[in-house]
């Protein structure tokens, strides 16, 4: 059936005898269409290609004949296969007169060569002539090529015809003139900077088709320099308006919308014209508005319009009736069936969300059926948006699903993706550090290859610095066990290595000969990764310190043994040095070690002296026996001097304390860096503590009583005294919650929940956290309590408190400034997804008032929340189903109510679940402030 | 040293390669059964890079269900395709990008093919890929929408069309003379 269509096409071809192609060609193309296999495909190519090399040299080709060749060629190149055999002829071609060789020639030429092709040169005087011809075609034709082809070196050869032709009296001329001056300016923005006021005058071009070429360069030029063009917003606003009240000509109709595509590009421009501006913007409100309105949702063209307008109404200064627009687009594109316009409404979203964060409350039940949506695309665009909205309140829900999708796929470009944001956001937003290490652990487990150093560094610095000896002791324990894992990640084995040459022994709850153990294993099994044998080599040398320093005997197992015997021979000199180090080092008696390797000292500051001032006497010294003089970085040659300075210096500095040499010299080797070395080598110290800015954040948490402090807001009982056991069990706690596969509506509450009240308690604890790691939770309740007292009467009772889920939302905005406009918008949009936001809602306020108000009374909490968490529930579904009705009431789109419905239930059994667990023990308590807390 | 920055050579000649910000980096035309119909580069590729994101798309692309979206997020890019009948239209794109509009590029495209051809078939596109690429190039100019009317597309390869008909009317004639006059 294939064959006879393609018979058919091919006779009809031969009819119209239009395309002029000999049968061989159309042979050539159905024997390859036919090809069963790659391979085959392949081999009639290869054949094909011997064919031409012998042809396209035989004299006296027709032309006709020749321009086969060409298109043959182009056939070739575009199945994957080398034709630069016959460029040359392409670009002989482009040299004929005949316009339609001319034409095939430019074809191929701009197919064949990239713009620093050497046989580019050969065209430009081709391109010069035919730019000048008589014939607008023929322009046109060299038009294209330029704006293909011309590279930095040719534009000035060019220039000023194309200039001149700015003024042709062609359209299509006109408009190539433009794109190919843009594509200079891409080149070479020097090269027509003197031009650029051709784009604004080429602005109010007769035709809309060079007007909207031109909106090409002057949204690149705006993106650069926006102040510089502040003057056309009025002239683009203009422009918009006429185009959506349809003054275009038809023909600029595309599926009954006028012209969509020059506005999408005049939306673009408008929106980086109206950023953080509001004078700007205030033209522009009036024309998006009116487009929002006149858009056809229906087309895929009048939403990807409307798409434009969120983008733009996002990025100017914000006005609220148009994020109440945007907001009502994002809430169809997301109700809608088309995974397309799911996609959009999420990434839209994301944009409007850094405005007004309650929006994505309304949306949270679709957002989650996105992220657990088949289709990968959707899902990554779902946590692009979580990971714009992530905040300390849902990071460990956000992180972990993050983690869990990591670990399933297979794309190494997007798992490094998502690896660096695990990274960034458990920065930004540990509640926790053992959070913060177990996430670390599990992102360095999965994806290890595909992190950056810094972030190993980073992570020994925080386990040195920020960490209590419990603490650091689960890591080791940790550590031991993941070690004897197969096929582990060099960066993550390089920590494994520091931590526990670092720690390993400190506790005394391992012994050495265990951990050194465990440590030549690692060395062997990773035999060819030098930088992890270099980690091991140096964490063992501590550890040998340590036992030395502690008055101990140091029994060296064989494997040991045989393994610094390897080492001091081997190819790499660092490792050598090492080992070397390792053998003097072990030699020395109790106190030299100390000073030498302090115990737990990793942090401790070093007084750097850059100068390198102590050297002076050696230096001079060395030189009057006739040393070299020092080169300069810049003209040295090679590395392998650097590395013989590197090794001197570090005896030299030795004295200093030779074990921070040590890892500063690590750092280099094992750091992407590679460039000055020299410096590097004392630089590093600090280098390797990695950024300033995490210094902070560890800072705040470094000493182990603020560390509880962020430690119990777990337990929720009041109890001052909170035990270590609680806090591993709290943890595994909180893990098992994540393992229990978390329904839709805990999760919807876990991500979105925090999003208005912990805005609020953001802006009224900020002050007023008690340092005392106990009262945490409760100031916390308290203030939450304050700020909803606030907003309701003063004297609420608590019964009234659990029907306020939605009051509460809705009236968060109003009290927070930015988001006041918004007040309105909220009331349609928030009955449309009315069930979430108030369980939302009430959950966490009678939790918390519940909690406030008992706390002094019972110690103990457990007792009371399983009625208050069933109340909840039925509460909720009440004023759930009271929702819905009211919904259809209001005559609001049918769609969205069986899935309320349906989600009840759900609710239900979910909460009921909640409240079993919690009443099965006391222990179990320590969900609920988990809960709580995300809330 | 090698071995930390080994990913990052490897995985990031896509972007280390790519000078300019233009829209569109490239456009594909593939076949259900993966064979390439059409492909114009925009950003610079080695011959070997092409083979190599043909390949990886296409196995990402025909792979997907009907039902899901027309975008696909691929090495930091965004690759916006549709199917019409047994063929792929593909077009690379960068990530803050309106993925619907180039779905309309996509579709914009293949009506004036439409319109050309005449209700066109993939094996219009098969034996006449020349044609689509001249078509293209009104279209599109250095991975930008140069026009967006089809009746002004049309008209220019129309007037293109006949200039090359009688040209190549001329010329063989001319070669009859030239053939008839060696005789």
């Amino acid at each position: 059936m294939e064959q006879l269509k393609t018979i058919g096409r091919e006779l009809a071809m031969g009819s119209q005898g239009g395309f002029g192609q000999s049968k061989e060609f159309l042979d050539l193309v159905k024997s390859i269409g036919e090809a069963r296999s790659k391979a085959e495909e392949d081999r009639i190519v290869l054949s094909e290609i011997e064919t031409l090399k012998r042809r396209i040299v035989e004299p006296d080709i027709p032309r006709r004949k020749m321009k086969e060749y060409i298109i043959r060629l182009v056939y070739v190149e575009m199945l994957g296969h080398d034709a630069s055999f016959g460029y040359i002829h392409a670009v002989k071609m482009t040299h004929n007169d005949n316009l339609l060789l001319k034409r095939t020639g430019y074809l191929a030429v701009t197919l064949f060569l990239n713009e620093d092709h050497d046989l580019i040169i050969l065209i430009v005087n081709t391109i010069q002539k035919d730019l000048k011809s008589d014939n607008y075609l023929i322009v046109c034709a060299a038009l294209n090529v330029v704006c293909k082809l011309i590279n930095e070196e040719t534009i000035p050869a060019v220039l000023p015809q194309v200039v001149e032709l700015l003024g042709h009296s062609k359209e299509a001329v006109r408009k190539k003139a433009i794109m190919a001056l843009h594509r200079f300016y891409q080149k070479s923005p020097s090269s027509v900077s003197h031009l650029v006021s051709n784009f604004r005058k080429r602005l109010c071009d007769n035709d809309p088709g060079v007007m909207g070429a031109t909106l090409c360069p002057l949204f690149d030029l705006i993106t650069i320099d926006v102040n510089s063009y502040k003057d056309l917003v009025v002239s683009f606003v203009s422009i918009l308006k006429q185009i959506a009240e349809r003054r275009l000509p038809k023909s600029y109709d595309y599926h009954q919308m006028p012209a969509p595509f020059i506005q999408i590009k005049l939306l673009k421009i408008l929106a980086l014209l109206g950023s953080g501006d509001k004078q700007a913007s205030e033209h522009m409100y009036t024309v998006v508005g009116d487009i929002f309105r006149k858009c056809d949702s229906s087309s895929n063209i009048g939403n990807a319009v409307l798409y434009e307008c969120i983008s733009c109404v996002s990025a100017i200064y914000p006005n609220a009736k148009l994020l109440e627009a945007a907001a009502d687009v994002i809430a169809r594109f997301l109700k809608s069936d088309s995974h397309n316009l799911k996609y959009m409404g999420i990434d839209a979203l994301g944009r409007l969300i850094k405005l007004s964060p309650e929006v994505a409350e309304q949306h949270q039940l679709a957002v989650i059926d996105c992220l657990e949506d088949p289709d990968d695309t959707l899902k990554r665009k779902t946590f692009e948006l979580l990971y714009k909205m992530t905040k300390s309140s849902n990071v460990e829900v956000i992180v972990d699903r993050m983690i869990d999708y990591m670990i399933n796929i297979n794309d190494n470009h997007y798992k490094t993706e998502i690896a660096s944001r695990c990274v960034e956001l458990a920065e930004q937003f540990a509640p926790s550090n053992h959070w913060f290490i177990q996430t670390m652990n599990r992102v360095f487990e999965h994806a290890g290859d595909l992190v950056k150093s810094k972030v190993a560094h980073n992570l020994m610095r925080l386990i040195a610095e920020g960490f209590g000896r419990r603490m650091i002791l689960q890591i080791v324990e940790s550590y031991l066990r993941i070690i004897g894992e197969p096929k582990l990640p060099s960066l993550f084995l390089q920590v494994i290595c520091w931590v526990l040459g670092e720690y390993g022994t400190a506790d005394g709850k391992f012994s050495a000969s265990y951990v050194t153990g465990k440590l030549c294993d690692v060395a062997d099994a990773y035999s060819n990764d030098e930088i992890v044998k270099s980690y091991a080599v140096t964490a063992l040398m501590k550890l040998f310190v340590f036992e030395i320093a502690a008055g101990r005997k140091v029994d060296i197992l064989p494997e040991c043994q045989s393994l610094i015997e390897e080492l001091s021979a081997s190819h790499s000199t660092d490792l050598q040095q090492r080992v070397y180090e390792l053998q003097a080092i072990i030699g020395l008696d109790a106190h030299a070690v100390e000073c030498i390797l302090p115990s737990d000292a990793s942090c401790e500051d070093i007084e750097i002296d850059k100068n390198l001032s102590f050297l002076n006497d050696y230096v001079q010294q060395s030189l009057e026996k006739g040393a070299q003089p020092y080169i300069p970085e810049s003209e040295r040659s090679g590395m392998l001097d650097i590395s013989n300075f590197r090794s001197q210096d570090q005896h030299e500095a030795s004295t200093h304390g030779l074990r921070e040499v040590q890892q500063a010299a690590t750092v280099p080797s094992s750091s992407d860096t590679g460039s000055s070395e020299v410096k590097l080598r004392l630089d590093g110290v600090q280098k390797k503590w990695g950024r300033p800015t995490y210094s902070s954040s560890a800072a705040s948490t470094s000493n182990s009583s603020s560390q509880n402090t962020v430690y119990e807001v777990t337990p929720v009982d009041g109890s001052s005294n909170v035990n270590s056991k609680a806090r591993e069990a709290s943890y595994d706690l909180k893990k098992t919650q994540v393992e229990i596969s978390p329904e839709k509506q805990k999760l919807a509450a876990s991500l979105f929940g925090g999003t208005s009240k912990s805005e609020r308690r953001a802006s009224s604890t900020g002050h007023k956290v008690p340092k005392g790691s106990s009262h945490v939770l409760k100031s916390t309740a308290g203030s939450t309590t304050d700020v909803l007292v606030e907003k309701t009467t003063p004297v609420q009772p608590p019964p009234d408190l659990l029907d306020l889920g939605e009051p509460t939302i809705k009236d968060g905005p109003s009290s927070v400034d930015p988001f006041k406009q918004l007040e309105e918008l909220l009331d349609p949009t928030q009955l449309g997804s009315s069930a979430n936001p108030g369980i939302v809602g009430s959950t966490s306020a009678p939790d918390i008032m519940q909690l406030y108000s008992d706390k002094p009374a019972s110690g103990q909490s457990g007792g009371f929340m399983y009625p208050s968490s069933s109340n909840r529930s039925d509460d909720n579904l009440v004023s759930g189903l009271a929702n819905a009705t009211t919904d259809s009431a209001h005559n609001i789109t049918a769609a969205a109510h069986p899935s309320q419905f349906s989600k009840g239930p759900n609710l239900k059994d979910s909460l009921e679940k909640d409240a079993l667990v919690r009443q099965m023990g006391v222990t179990h308590q320590v969900k609920i402030p988990t809960y709580l807390k995300i809330c | 040293m090698l071995l930390s920055c080994r990913w990052f050579s490897i995985e990031y000649w896509y972007l280390d390669s790519k000078p300019t910000e233009n829209m569109i980096h490239f456009v594909l035309l593939i076949s259900r059964q993966g064979k390439v119909r059409l492909t114009k580069w925009y950003s610079p590729y080695s011959q070997k890079e092409r083979t190599k994101v043909i390949r990886e798309l296409s196995g990402v692309i025909l792979s997907r269900g009907p039902k899901l979206c027309n975008f696909v997020e691929w090495r930091g890019y965004k690759v916006v395709y549709k199917r019409y009948a047994s063929l792929y239209f593909c077009m690379c794109i960068d990530q803050d990008d309106n993925e619907l509009e180039v779905l309309e590029i996509i579709h914009h495209y293949v009506e004036i093919l439409d319109r050309y051809f005449g209700s066109v078939c993939e094996l219009d596109l098969i034996f006449n890929f020349h044609k689509a690429y001249y078509i293209l190039d009104e279209l599109l100019i250095a991975g930008e929408l140069q026009e967006s009317s089809k009746k002004t597309v049309a008209r220019l390869i129309a007037a293109q069309d006949s200039l090359v008909e009688s040209a190549k009317e001329q010329a063989s004639s001319i070669s009859n003379i030239i053939a008839q006059a060696t005789k």
